[in-house]
């Protein structure tokens, strides 16, 4: 694909911790395009953080990229050197937000004087015309009085608006693509749909062209992207257009997933559950992670790891059954 | 296998396992063990009696069956100081007693209940915190009269503010966990939530410090007995000897010399061993492997 | 209709901090909150951060003291209780399940231990039965038997989760507060608490006030529910009627949720900026600085809680 961006190629990664080793990543694989709004979904321990991390190669210790590609317009990040991750990828090529705004944020910097230095680091520019574009680019983000926003501190802005001053970090130097790890999960949900409308029109306006979005929640993610990643204990189950998730999921555990969402508008009911635990990763299930849980389990899954394969148009499963 | 946080009820296995790959770890375990082993079997393992004199022997040097010589009134040195070694034990462990037993009771309500209370009783422990604490000791001990007891009794008060707000400390942040809010929904009684819920989290602590402290102990303890205010002679207590075989230190520094290295190691190895429980029992330096 | 067991007139609950100036500051967490619970009912109780939700759960079972207003238990006002020993019988009856299973458990104690010790306090059982019914306890809350002797931190989330459940039942509590029991768990694993927390309700009869800030799980788990905002109950209703809300704020916080069907793309009411600070709430109606159907008069008096349906009642003066 000629408009490709990022394609991550078998991506393996490894915490070496005291109580063993965890698999945290076992060949995970994803493309994503110009343009293309991609969601990575799945619940605690898939390993969706460590995968975005994984991009910027900020996996932190005791974790290691142990093996895998990362392609980013043709080039392997994995091959390159931190610095020249640091002053060409990270923050320009690629921008990330994280899930407590609070907690990114350096709390002793005032708002402008961190987006100043995200602007200088990528761009050679006199600091008066970085605080321009930093008005600029609060004004995009819908935060009134830019100005003055410039000279206050994170603590004196609430989680709303800290998101929104991360989000204009982010932006500032015109990513290719913007990682937002779990952006909206620690707001209200009231906030939180400010903040997904201010992404959505930013998408519209073209200030976000590709965008890979990381969130535990499905209903978020079916309104955000155009292609949904489900992972599961550190592998990809299944690649697909939004629609096609939710209305033909293909493998077991998206399945499950789909039919786990409570719906706020069908009233009383039991919930749906998936039977059995999240495995751990230090010793994985073998053959495909998914097996003890799944109730279309034959011989073969406990045995051989399934890979991704093609099941139509742009839409991939990695399940025995296929 | 599931992953499984440190804690002092747990499995002690992760503790050894990761003590074992410290040598200083190593070291203090070692000579803690030794001193309590000295300690114990003072009487078997030391050659001769400690209060033995004669005078043919005065200061002469080391000799074979007398490794380290003898004193100033034909002692001998070894025996001695394995003698020391029990002394110091003892006080080591009797002052840091008096601070526990009488400290922890004192942070635990002082840091729980708060208020007035912890304001009086802070008042009270920044005070005596803010002596030099060599000042401290001496004083209490001149105002005593100069004795072992007495000594440890001085030591035993200077740790009891140490411990207080050691254990107020713990006490501050643990009481805002929420099973503690769970606990006074189920009904806990006050005292109860104290000594079931808040104190065994300060465990932990307490260990690492107390060890540290019983290192202090033995310091304080011979710089007392240095002094002529701790143990009176004849009493083989290590500080002593040094302070009594002092002036014979260019004649025969064997009287000296092996006195000293014991208080030496002493104090390294309770400390050494504090360190590494303190490394062990740190939750933040889990996962950290050079792997 | 069952009678309420639990009703909560007039509740305030104020926090009065010294900033590091001598300034003193109010937080009016809960600012006058009416509402009842009927024996065998599940109250979802839904508000976003700093509504007061989980301050009002846990004034609602005397954990923390109530700054005014009445709080009824069986028809006794359990803040004006007389001896230790009844107070100690409210304790035994309603009881809470907290948010983050990682620190409502204690760390040092076994399970046994945990679940043991509101069956001693309350005196119920000794020895050899209080051993049978810790075990029993455990496998009502589907756990196994042989995980008695464990730590908390053997276990994952939802299994904690499960202890503090059993822990809450114990002392055979008759009313439960859930304060977003499951918020911290996966969403495969919620279902089964919730799931399990309903049967328990109908096998023994229980009450519950389940507090939440995710509607999706609120309107599947209540009998009736109660939307709070800045410290006041805004609206009250039955579930059924969430297809009828009236409030503007409930109006709202159901259109912010999150479809996961993408064809049902309901028109998002947005609102502007974000909560006030509950150190200083508006004048008269708490909502309507940020409310976008206001008159005037929402600026100057504040709107009480009026029927306008057989079970729902408002706080608005334009709905009403």
């Amino acid at each position: 694909m000629t408009d490709e961006l990022l394609d991550v190629k078998n991506l393996t990664v490894r915490y070496f911790t005291e109580e063993g080793v965890v698999e945290a990543l076992d060949g995970v694989s994803f493309k994503i395009s110009m343009g293309e709004r991609v969601g990575l979904v799945g619940e605690s321990g898939c390993g969706k953080s460590t995968a975005a991390l994984s991009i910027l190669r900020l996996v932190p210790l005791p974790g290691k990229i142990t093996g895998g590609k990362i392609f980013l317009e043709g080039v392997n990040l994995l091959e390159i050197s931190i610095d020249e991750m640091r002053r060409r990828v990270r923050g320009s090529k690629v921008s990330m937000i994280f899930q407590e705004p609070s907690r990114a944020l350096n709390p002793v910097l005032t708002a402008g004087e961190q987006i100043v230095e995200a602007i200088q680091l990528h761009q050679k520019i006199s600091k008066s015309e970085a605080e321009e574009r930093a008005i600029k680019v609060l004004e995009e983000v819908g935060l009134p009085n830019p100005p003055e926003l410039l000279k206050r501190y994170p603590f004196e802005l609430s989680g709303g608006m800290q998101q929104r001053v991360m989000i204009a970090m982010a932006l500032s130097c015109n990513p290719r693509l913007l990682i937002a790890d779990e952006p909206t999960s620690s707001l209200d949900v009231t906030i939180e749909a400010q903040i997904l409308d201010l992404i959505k029109s930013l998408m519209d306006q073209g200030d976000i062209s590709a965008m890979l979005f990381i969130t535990h929640d499905l209903a978020l993610i079916s309104e955000i992207s155009d292609k949904i990643v489900v992972m599961y204990a550190g592998t990809v189950a299944e690649i697909s257009d939004t629609e096609t998730i939710f209305e033909d999921p293909k493998h077991p555990y998206s399945k499950g997933l789909m039919e786990v969402v409570p719906d706020p508008f069908r009233g009383k009911r039991t919930f749906g559950t998936i039977p059995g635990d999240i495995p751990s990763l230090i010793a994985p299930p073998s053959g495909c992670r998914f097996h003890k849980r799944c109730m279309y389990a034959k011989e073969i899954c406990a045995k051989q790891r399934p890979t991704l394969e093609r099941i139509e148009g742009e839409n991939y499963v990695a399940c025995h059954l296929f | 296998m599931r992953l499984s946080l440190l804690n002092v009820a747990g499995p002690f296995a992760v503790l050894i396992g990761r003590m074992r790959r410290d040598k200083m770890a190593l070291f203090g375990a070692t000579v803690v063990t030794g001193l309590f082993f000295i300690a114990i079997f003072a009487p078997v393992l030391a050659p001769y009696d400690p209060l033995l004199i004669d005078l043919n022997y005065r200061l002469a040097p080391p000799e074979q069956g007398h490794p380290f010589g003898f004193d100033w009134v034909g002692r001998d040195v070894l025996s001695r100081v394995i003698y020391g070694g029990r002394l110091a034990l003892i006080a080591a462990l009797a002052s840091v007693s008096i601070g526990v037993f009488i400290g922890t009771p004192l942070g635990l309500f002082s840091g729980y209940i708060g208020g007035k209370l912890d304001t009086v009783i802070m008042r009270a422990t920044d005070s005596l915190l803010s002596f030099p604490y060599l000042l401290l000791v001496i004083l209490i001990v001149a105002l005593l009269g100069p004795s072992f007891e007495n000594a440890i009794l001085a030591i035993g008060i200077w740790s009891i503010p140490n411990y207080i707000r050691l254990v107020r400390a713990s006490t501050l942040s643990i009481k805002e966990r929420e099973f503690i809010d769970a606990a006074k929904a189920t009904g806990e009684s006050f005292l109860s939530i104290i000594f079931r819920h808040v104190f065994p989290g300060c465990a932990s602590v307490l260990l690492v410090q107390s060890t540290i402290y019983l290192g202090r102990a033995i310091e304080m303890s011979a710089a007392l007995s240095f002094l002529g205010l701790g143990a009176q002679p004849p009493t083989p207590e290590w500080g002593a000897m040094v302070g009594l075989g002092r002036i014979y230190l260019q004649v025969s520094p064997h009287v000296v010399i092996f006195p000293c290295i014991a208080i030496f190691i002493a104090i390294m190895g309770f400390n050494a061993l504090g360190d590494a429980l303190r490394d062990a029992l740190d939750p933040r330096l889990r996962g950290l492997f050079r792997g | 209709m069952q009678e309420a067991v639990i009703e909560a007139k007039d509740v305030k609950k104020y926090y009065y901090l010294r900033s590091l100036f001598g300034r003193k500051r109010t937080v009016y967490a809960v600012n006058g909150v009416n509402l009842q619970v009927r024996r065998g009912t599940t109250l979802g109780l839904v508000g976003e951060s700093g509504c007061g939700k989980t301050t009002l759960g846990k004034v609602i079972i005397n954990l923390i003291d109530a700054t005014e207003g009445k709080i009824y238990f069986d028809g006794k006002n359990i803040l004006k209780l007389g001896s230790r020993r009844e107070k100690l019988e409210v304790r035994r009856k309603m009881q809470i399940v907290f948010q983050d299973p990682f620190g409502s458990l204690n760390p040092w104690m076994t399970i046994k231990d945990i679940i043991g010790r509101p069956i001693e306090i309350h005196g119920l059982r000794e020895g050899r039965e209080k051993l049978d019914r810790v075990l029993e306890l455990l496998e009502l809350v589907g756990l196994e038997k042989s995980h008695i002797s464990k730590y908390p931190h053997e276990f994952s989330g939802g299994q904690r989760q499960r202890i503090a459940i059993a822990r809450a039942l114990a002392c055979e509590p008759e009313f439960i507060v859930l304060d977003e029991p499951t918020s911290a768990l996966d969403v495969s694993v919620q279902g089964k608490i919730l799931n399990m927390l309903t049967d328990l309700q109908k096998r023994l009869n229980l009450t519950y006030l389940f507090i939440s800030h995710n509607l999706a799980v609120i309107n599947n788990i209540s009998d009736s529910i109660a939307v709070m905002y800045l410290g006041k109950i805004v609206e009250i209703m039955p579930q059924k009627s969430l297809y009828n809300v009236q409030h503007p704020y409930t109006k709202a916080l159901l259109s912010a949720v999150p479809s996961p069907n993408p064809k049902v793309k309901e028109k998002r009411i947005l609102l502007k900026g974000s909560v006030p600070s509950p150190t200083n709430p508006p004048s008269g109606c708490k909502f309507h600085t940020r409310c976008p159907c206001r008159v005037k008069k929402c600026e100057e008096e504040e709107p009480q809680l009026t029927y306008i349906d057989d079970d729902h009642r408002v706080a608005c003066h334009i709905s009403t």
